[in-house]
């Protein structure tokens, strides 16, 4: 068999065994506001263990603001976000991310007058730093970038440089959840794509689950198990990866000028 | 030369002591971005905390070893402090985080009144005395005419200041709670999402910065013997002069700059006009905003985005 055809089979029993588990994140009928403006109107998302998520969707729908909203900024003002069974919606920000779960949020916001080495160590700061030699040590064969770069300031990089690290400072939770927002956006085509290979990595090898918010909608729903569709504040598609990237609707809307 | 050797000593103790304070300037400024102007009535304050407790230790208690005194002053004048500044945080800085930059500005400045205001009801208007409890000195130099000393104050003083740059400065550089201030000062929406407790490490930082101002206060007390309820402001402005004559936000350059500041006055005294030495310490302000707004050590801004 080959090894595609090996990690078909793993991705399809993941699924399977994460069908009859209830989800490690789950989104129900959340809304957020900014002001008086209703930024997310009644959000069901599901993400299950071992699962690659991907949520797509034009400039300016709401899907940072729905990643924001997870980690509490702002609170949901309706509905319910649970996270590994523990009802989350309510706890303050730093309480959230004390939970295995991490984010390389919207724009990188790379500590940039903080070496890449500080940085990192900014993202094992809720573990009290154990296990950080060995943690440091994995982040630079998953991004050798990193290591060159190790005792630079963050603000110095180049942008893929600064989503390796974003992607790296958040891994060193050792997070059961990844959280990336728009982790393509500014970057050239190979840089996406080495950036992509090793998310793909990280969940087969190593099971880590995955939610992925991009406008990049090809890249994104060709990494992904499952996707999301958003349209001014609401989810109005979802279905496999390969499901949305053949819908028609999809491919008028996201996939417009191909496949870069 | 005599005389300015002698001078010389006399200005890096005075510019230790603004240093002091300009590092609680400086800390606060480099972690939320906002200059706290009560910080001068803190330190004024911890002065007449550590006379009282100087007072209560000697004259009620009748303790004799200065040692022991000195030392059970530094502590509850820093804990109480600290616990003013803990307290100053909550009342009139919190609720305005967030708000217009203006708005923690104006409630420093009320703190400020209040604090000075509090004291002068509380304590009277008049100067306390301190009777002198260390007079030592160390003759550096003699000749016919001129003595050159250093007191144990003084280098009492100079020893402190120096001992807590270092800490300070291997505390933000060096240790985790430190990141975790530098993460807030840079970014403080991604330091939350990193686990940081935001609120609780701007909370710690007003309360270094004003057990900083207690050991500035004591130090104050100690040296000149005596303390009103207006002597936070003059050294207040001044160390807040010294913190941007070095570059504010930077430790180091707070130390530097209230040196500065400091032999300026003390020569500018010696030399010309004691009438004038505050004109040339704000003078030199003035030319600092002027040709170099990050100071001297300032944080260089070359970032990319």
């Amino acid at each position: 068999m080959s090894v595609a055809g090996i990690n078909v089979l793993v991705d399809e029993t993941r699924a399977r065994m994460a069908a009859a588990a209830p989800p490690l994140l789950s989104v129900r009928n959340v809304s957020a506001y900014y002001g008086s403006i209703r930024a997310l109107k009644g959000v069901d998302i599901d993400v299950n263990e071992g699962e690659i998520v991907a949520l797509i969707g034009a400039n300016g729908a709401g899907k940072s603001t729905l990643m924001m909203t997870i980690f509490g900024q702002p609170q949901a003002r309706e509905g319910t976000i649970t996270f590994a069974g523990q009802d989350i919606t309510r706890l303050p920000t730093h309480e959230i991310a004390r939970l295995n779960l991490a984010q390389s949020p919207e724009g990188r916001r790379i500590f940039s007058r903080m070496t890449v080495r500080e940085n990192l160590q900014m993202g094992a700061a809720v573990n009290g730093g154990k296990h950080f030699a060995e943690d440091l040590e994995r982040m630079c064969t998953l991004f050798p970038r990193l290591a060159e770069r190790i005792d630079q300031r963050g603000g110095t990089m180049s942008g893929g440089e600064q989503q390796m690290l974003a992607i790296a400072r958040a891994l060193m939770s050792r997070p059961r959840l990844l959280m990336l927002d728009e982790p393509s956006l500014g970057l050239a085509p190979l840089v996406v794509k080495q950036i992509f290979a090793a998310v793909r990595d990280l969940n087969r090898r190593d099971g880590l689950t995955v939610f992925i918010v991009e406008q990049n909608a090809y890249h994104a729903l060709k990494l992904a198990h499952r996707g999301y569709v958003m349209v001014t504040g609401s989810v109005t598609m979802s279905g496999t990866g390969q499901a949305l990237l053949d819908d028609p609707q999809v491919k008028a809307a996201y996939l417009e000028g191909g496949q870069h | 030369m005599e005389f300015f050797a002698q001078q010389f000593i006399n200005g890096l103790t005075l510019g230790s002591i603004y240093g002091l304070i300009a590092l609680g300037y400086t800390m606060v400024f480099g972690i939320i971005g906002m200059v706290n102007f009560a910080h001068g009535d803190v330190f004024m304050l911890s002065s007449f905390i550590a006379l009282i407790f100087f007072l209560i230790l000697t004259s009620w208690l009748g303790l004799t070893s200065v040692a022991l005194v000195f030392l059970i002053v530094l502590v509850v004048a820093m804990l109480l402090t600290a616990l003013w500044g803990w307290a100053i945080e909550r009342v009139a800085y919190r609720a305005l985080r967030g708000s217009f930059r203006l708005a923690p500005l104006i409630s420093a400045i009320g703190v400020s009144i209040f604090l000075s205001n509090f004291v002068q009801v509380v304590q009277g208007a008049r100067n306390k005395p301190l009777p002198p409890l260390v007079r030592d000195v160390i003759v550096l130099y003699q000749n016919e005419q001129y003595t050159v000393t250093l007191s144990y104050k003084q280098a009492n003083i100079m020893a402190t200041t120096a001992a807590l740059l270092a800490g300070f400065w291997y505390l933000v550089q060096r240790t985790p709670f430190g990141r975790a201030q530098r993460a807030c000062e840079q970014d403080r929406r991604m330091a939350a999402l990193l686990g940081i407790n935001v609120d609780r490490t701007i909370s710690l930082t007003f309360v270094l910065g004003a057990a900083l101002a207690a050991v500035a206060g004591l130090l104050y007390l100690l040296y000149y013997g005596v303390v009103s309820f207006s002597d936070g402001f003059v050294p207040g402005v001044k160390a807040f002069t010294a913190a941007v004559l070095g570059g504010i936000g930077s430790l180091p350059g707070a130390v530097l700059g209230g040196l500065i500041i400091g032999l300026i006055e003390t020569f500018w005294s010696a030399y010309f006009s004691i009438e004038y030495k505050d004109v040339a310490a704000f003078l030199i302000l003035i030319v600092v905003l002027i040709f170099k707004p990050s100071g001297i050590l300032g944080r260089p801004e070359v970032e990319k985005v």
